[in-house]
């Protein structure tokens, strides 16, 4: 089981590599002078020099990658030119807006498109199983911002019972801070349900075709039973996996989202960095991001473990 | 086969027709997109109201979807972002494909860049697409060419990932290593035999990809990173609306339905041809 963690914990320092390598690049070989990108248009020539000194711009690109690496292995993502502030705290400061979104993203998203999926599984082929794979397939069109204000108009503006936009700190006033968020959260959460729904509903399925399902009601075993702790529980790791996969979706529905409904979380830091063209801000948030999808899907993989006793590393 | 299909059937011809109102935009009452008039600002759908052209004449025109707060004509608007938005997707799936199919073919045959190209394929993928979409944009200013470049860099490893996986099956085919031993090029055999047999699923996964493509560029005008305002996008259209929001929903609405339909429509063509043309994948999912 150690040897197993310690591996997979191995297998992700390639990855992060290369997303950093790649992150790395994607400012270098872009035309033009990166330094003179990274300043902005307002910068001086002074300024401008001064990061090209500190980035070391004139010096082999390996040596920069080296020096650009080092800053950031020691969790220096660099200053960002509009903020006037240290990524790394700049990051730290919009965190628990974003968190506590996609927390409750997740949380509505699982506790809606599990229950839904293994129901469609059970009466495949009926209407219940029709009408939601129609949803899915909606919700997966259906853009997020086209959707968010769809629920505005309707929740907000005519039936008045949430506030439009904006954002309460959880310290502040939890119920404000609820109401704020329950509706980008359900938002946000469409695609994911979609998403999760249709893989419960074929993990299921599977599930429900083996030998054991047959014994258990053979044996009498209530149906409700017969379907959690015996289809549900073999479906568990598809389920998880997907959970893991869909956090990408969220990370872009956050952007979109924050945006719409005026949340200061990492998203709307996102692009108001791209837009003010703050590019140490775009890469930290890239850099984040990219780090806790790759951290969050590692976790994944490790719970296999307790999802499936027979799995044994 | 393929047209017995109701999803097909559904979606393709939604499809067909929102290729027609794009190509035939200019017939459908509308005016240039561009056009402005101070007189006719925030009109509501169906009001009448002036628009002046180049040459400075002032037409009468009904505003079918009412106006912008430039006194743009949202209709005519609409119309001409449908060859934007189709555009931008047939354009990222083809590149996407393009790329991902050659990538995929050499980690797949050649044994030796198998490890190296998965490996750098595996960091694209964990950036997360429409972050990195963003990010390249806005790198290399807003222009189509960029925009399409941009939102078909993400999608180039999944291409590449299901192009290996399947060649790393057919190469043990009986047609291949009969290729191999009467000495076929291996360029020839990646080409000419291994190829034409990834169609169907690559079908498939090019139809998800034009979806994926104009949702994305859509997302990308909204948030104003993404081609310039004056272009008319249906994201360009919402993004200058959402000021007005409370007062002018119109404006968000109608591209918003439009984007909507596109989408839903390439997304049900892709489950059909995925049930008629790849009945392995249709059982995965």
């Amino acid at each position: 089981m150690l040897a197993f963690v310690a591996r997979r914990l191995l297998a992700t320092i390639p990855v992060l590599l290369v997303v950093a390598v790649l992150v790395f690049l994607m400012l270098r070989l872009t035309p033009g002078d990166p330094a003179a990108i990274l300043a902005g248009d307002a910068a001086s020539t002074e300024q401008i020099a001064a990061i090209r000194a500190g980035l070391g711009l004139d010096r082999p690109i390996l040596v920069q990658f080296g020096i650009w690496a080092s800053h950031l292995a020691r969790g220096d993502l660099g200053e960002s030119y509009f903020f006037k502030m240290q990524v790394t705290s700049l990051i730290a400061q919009r965190l628990e807006p974003t968190l506590a979104l996609a927390a409750l993203t997740i949380l509505i998203a699982v506790l809606t498109a599990v229950p839904l999926g293994t129901l469609a599984a059970w009466r495949f082929g009926g209407w219940f199983d029709r009408a939601l794979m129609g949803f899915s397939v909606l919700g997966f069109s259906v853009p997020v911002f086209v959707l968010a204000y769809l629920l505005i108009w309707l929740v907000s503006l005519k039936l008045g019972w949430l506030p439009v936009q904006g954002y309460v700190r959880i310290s502040e006033n939890f119920l404000l801070f609820l109401k704020h968020l329950i509706l980008p959260a359900i938002t946000l959460s469409v695609i994911y349900i979609a998403l999760i729904a249709r893989v419960t509903r074929a993990a299921v399925l599977e599930a429900l075709g083996e030998d054991y399902i047959r014994t258990a009601r053979a044996k009498g075993l209530p149906e409700l039973r017969v379907l959690v702790r015996h289809a549900l529980a073999n479906a568990a790791v598809p389920i998880a996996t997907v959970i893991g996969i869909g956090i990408a979706i969220l990370i872009g529905g956050v952007v979109v989202t924050e945006s719409v409904y005026a949340i200061p979380g990492l998203g709307r830091l996102t692009v108001d960095a791209v837009l003010a063209r703050d590019f140490p801000t775009v890469q930290g948030v890239i850099l984040f991001f990219s780090f806790v999808y790759v951290l969050v899907n590692l976790l994944i993989d490790l719970s296999y473990v307790f999802l499936d006793p027979r799995i044994r590393y | 086969m393929i047209l017995r299909n109701w999803s097909v059937r559904i979606g393709g011809i939604s499809l067909l027709i929102l290729i027609a109102i794009a190509i035939a935009a200019p017939l459908l009452g509308t005016v240039d997109p561009t056009l402005f008039d101070a007189a006719s600002r925030d009109l509501r759908p169906g009001e009448t109201g002036e628009i002046s052209t180049l040459d400075g004449e002032t037409l009468k025109h009904t505003f079918l979807m009412g106006s912008d707060s430039f006194g743009r004509d949202v209709y005519s608007r609409v119309l001409y972002g449908a060859r934007v938005s189709l555009l931008i997707g047939l354009c990222v799936a083809l590149l996407a494909l393009a790329f991902g199919i050659v990538l995929g073919l050499c980690a797949g045959y050649l044994r030796w860049l198998d490890g190296p190209l998965m490996r750098v394929m595996d960091g694209l993928m964990a950036i997360p697409s429409v972050l990195l979409a963003i990010a390249l944009v806005a790198l290399w200013r807003p222009s189509l060419t960029t925009v399409v470049i941009a939102i078909a860099i993400p999608e180039m490893p999944r291409v590449s990932r299901l192009v290996r996986s399947l060649v790393l099956s057919i190469r043990e085919e009986p047609y291949v290593e009969a290729a191999v031993a009467l000495g076929t090029p291996t360029v020839k055999i990646m080409f000419g035999h291994i190829l034409p047999n990834t169609a169907a699923p690559l079908i498939v996964q090019g139809t998800y990809i034009v979806a994926f493509a104009i949702l994305v560029e859509a997302i990308l005008s909204f948030l104003g990173v993404g081609l310039p305002p004056d272009i008319p996008t249906w994201g360009n259209i919402m993004a200058e609306g959402r000021v007005q929001f409370v007062a002018y929903p119109h404006n968000v609405f109608y591209p918003g339905v439009f984007l909507a339909v596109t989408v839903l429509a390439v997304n049900i063509l892709g489950d059909g041809l995925r049930d008629t043309l790849d009945p392995k994948m249709a059982k995965r999912v």
